[in-house]
């Protein structure tokens, strides 16, 4: 009863006060199958709402209008209307959707089904499955080149990145990368693709017009012993000069120079760091920490983190609407 | 998925799979070879062990590899044979080999193994997902032989961090009869000294009582001590270690092969995407995966990486990739995992575990070590007189 209060309470709210309310960061926490609404203004939770079971990837219409999340254990992928914070649909999924990714032309879902080792494609605007692709062993990671041009897929106990062909919805090339791969993250130009390797402790780098890997990159962080620093998520900087990179368990946020590769420093945040987005101005990125269960927001100009947020238990993904 | 018929599904992936496969193809055949003697009755036979342990985990591993062997145009294959004798068990070993397979995993006790090993030429890589036993690790060397499974030691070794990081550091030790029971509980007293615990009583199990009627009563006069932080049990087969948490004389928590265990795998261990490892298994095999599976499929998974990463599957080969530093395998333990090169034993957290629940994961934090800190569970280097590298 107290949550539906809030919600209606805070339906109200935004119906009285948009656009005034500051952008938001939606975070999904796994373990209480819930999504925390941070104020990116104020740096605090404004609301919590019930979702689907195991709630891990999170992604943005194109519009801003609707979150779709893999409810892993619901096996679908749930539509909420950010409006009214309420699910308003489903879609076919597959089996334990994990990370998906959506085509530019705001139309294609492509969905990694992670007990079944198929990539589930969905029309979300008619819910027709549109292809349902073979890839390897834990399909987790997925990412669509930001031209649409390649949907990119990481198998984790496959260890291979699998480049479909967003016309065909074929495997073109199959890329074998350090153990455990979790996620890929597109260069605004669609040019360079980074891929993460969780155990293998690497991040690849992949030259997209030939299809090949040009850099493999690895990580030291002081005082912290190697098995420990395990590369999750990845997120660029739009200007090209940054990319973070979520070292899991070593609990640090590394800054590299998306030029030379080079690491510049490492950032102390929670436990178990996994995701990460930019803010609309990117001036800061959250981080979602798995283990203590909380957020931390890094100050993007002076590469320090400024604040944890306490959110639910095992914090997922992170979204930032930059719209709202 | 409800509404996805499978026959759909077939469909499409007929249609949308059609990956480009390298050129050339290759076969990779391993022999499964099992031979688990009869434990004897046992009190606690409430629920049995399953008779397919081991051989389940071998098939999902099998399945795992060629799901990535499709991409790469190799195929694997396992030739099992569950033996109901050592002879049969050697025999079909041999049977094998003359077939031309050189990749096995062996579920079997250590002198069935030793046996193996004493007539498998140079060109014949065996992984040991069965035995436990320290000797293998630390005196009887084979440099053709790795083990997947872990030793008593690492088992003790992780325990004894454990109590040590709770202070709980008097124990009261109970042994069983069997030569298995006196291995672990040997690899216990060692444990016990490198992690600062004191064995205030040390009691062999002599009862033959049934313990389903009289537990209550004898159980607390059988652990009737001045003090002690925990008791710890030695019955690797489940005679009567079931029966004594909740009826020891102090009340105090039973940790050790029963109550909280040190275990290579359990269905409760979720943690670093473990959790679709155990419903793979779960969907083959229709039973929780347990440690048996977990070193056969850890065993057949180093396989596959290993080929996957060489495009060859020459034994020798194989071998040199395991003991090299490219080699790192990824077994949901929450780390890369890897081979110690003198005995050749594959390093691993130990989970430590209750039926229903996850206590903890060794090695703990504070337990240092200049090369990796699973290395402070089991013989290291030193301690061993192992050395299948050099």
């Amino acid at each position: 009863m107290k949550t539906l209060f809030k919600q209606t309470a805070l339906a109200a709210m935004i119906g009285l006060s948009t656009p005034a309310l500051a952008s938001l960061a939606y975070v999904s926490n796994e373990k209480d199958n819930t999504l925390s609404i941070i104020d990116t203004e104020t740096q605090e939770v404004v609301d919590t709402i019930d979702v689907g079971a195991r709630p891990r990837g999170i992604l943005l219409s194109k519009d801003h209008s609707k979150l779709y999340i893999c409810a892993s254990d619901d096996d679908t992928v749930q539509v909420l209307d950010l409006a009214t914070r309420k699910i308003v649909d489903t879609l076919p999924s597959g089996e334990d959707p994990e990370q998906f990714a959506l085509h530019p032309n705001d139309k294609h879902l492509y969905i990694a089904n992670e007990d079944d080792a198929i990539v589930t494609v969905v029309d979300v605007s008619n819910k027709d499955v549109l292809a349902q692709i073979d890839v390897g062993i834990e399909p987790e990671g997925m990412a669509v080149s930001p031209d649409g041009k390649w949907a990119v897929n990481t198998s984790e106990t496959t260890s291979m990145l699998h480049w479909i062909n967003t016309e065909t919805f074929e495997i073109e090339k199959n890329i074998v990368v350090g153990q455990r791969p979790r996620h890929v993250e597109f260069s605004k130009d669609s040019k360079i693709a980074w891929a993460s390797a969780e155990i293998g402790g690497t991040v690849h780098i992949i030259d997209v017009d030939n299809l090949e890997q040009i850099h493999e990159m690895s990580f030291k962080v002081p005082g912290v012993n190697q098995d420990r620093v395990q590369p999750v998520g990845i997120e660029l900087t739009s200007d090209g000069k940054y990319a973070f990179v979520a070292l899991g368990p070593s609990n640090h946020v590394a800054v590299v120079d998306a030029e030379t590769y080079e690491v510049l420093d490492y950032l102390l945040v929670g436990a178990r760091v996994w995701q990460l987005d930019l803010d609309k101005d990117e001036k800061h990125l959250y981080t979602t920490n798995g283990v203590s269960g909380d957020v931390s927001v890094i100050d993007v100009e002076d590469l320090k983190v400024i604040k944890s947020i306490k959110v639910g238990r095992y914090p997922w993904g992170v979204v930032i609407d930059p719209s709202s | 998925m409800s509404f996805l018929s499978r026959t759909a599904t077939a469909t499409l992936i007929t249609l949308a799979c059609s990956a480009p496969i390298q050129a050339e193809s290759l076969e990779v055949s391993i022999g499964y070879l099992q031979w688990v003697p009869d434990q004897g009755p046992v009190l606690s036979n409430v629920l049995p062990e399953p008779e397919d342990a081991g051989l389940r985990g071998a098939e999902l591993a099998i399945s795992d590899n060629s799901t990535t062997g499709k991409f790469l145009g190799q195929t694997y294959s396992l030739n099992s044979e569950v033996a109901d004798s050592e002879e049969a068990a050697i025999a079909a070993f041999e049977a094998m080999r003359q077939d031309g397979t050189e990749l096995f995993v062996v579920n079997a006790p250590a002198g069935t193994l030793n046996t193996m090993m004493a007539r498998a030429g140079d060109n014949t890589l065996v992984f040991n997902a069965g035995a436990k036993d320290d000797a293998l690790r630390t005196g009887q060397c084979h440099s053709n032989l790795l083990h997947t499974m872990p030793s008593y030691s690492m088992l003790t070794d992780a325990l004894g961090q454990w109590l040590n990081q709770r202070r709980w550091n008097e124990v009261f030790l109970i042994t069983g009869p069997t030569e298995a029971d006196k291995g672990w509980a040997d690899a216990f007293r060692r444990s016990a000294q490198r992690f600062g615990l004191e064995i205030v009583e040390d009691k062999p199990w002599t009862f033959e009582a049934d313990l389903r009627r009289t537990a209550s009563k004898e159980l607390p006069l059988f652990t009737q001590g001045s003090d002690y932080d925990a008791v710890v049990v030695a019955d690797v087969r489940g005679d009567f270690g079931e029966y004594v948490p909740f009826n020891t004389w102090l009340p105090r928590p039973v940790v050790g092969t029963q109550g909280m265990s040190p275990v290579t795998w359990h269905r409760v261990v979720e943690s670093w995407g473990a959790a679709q490892l155990q419903s793979r298994f779960r969907d083959l095999a229709g039973r929780d995966m347990n440690s048996e599976d977990y070193a056969a499929w850890a065993a057949i998974r180093s396989i596959g990486t290993s080929v996957t990463a060489l495009s060859n599957a020459n034994p020798g080969e194989i071998r040199n990739f395991l003991f090299s530093d490219k080699f790192q395998l990824a077994a949901f333990k929450g780390r890369k995992l890897t081979f110690r090169n003198w005995n050749g034993q594959l390093r691993q957290p130990i989970p430590l575990v209750h039926p229903r629940g996850l206590v903890a994961r060794a090695p703990f934090e504070g337990f240092l070590h200049p090369e990796s800190k699973m290395d402070t569970l089991g013989f290291d280097r030193p301690e061993s007189d192992c050395r299948i590298n050099d």
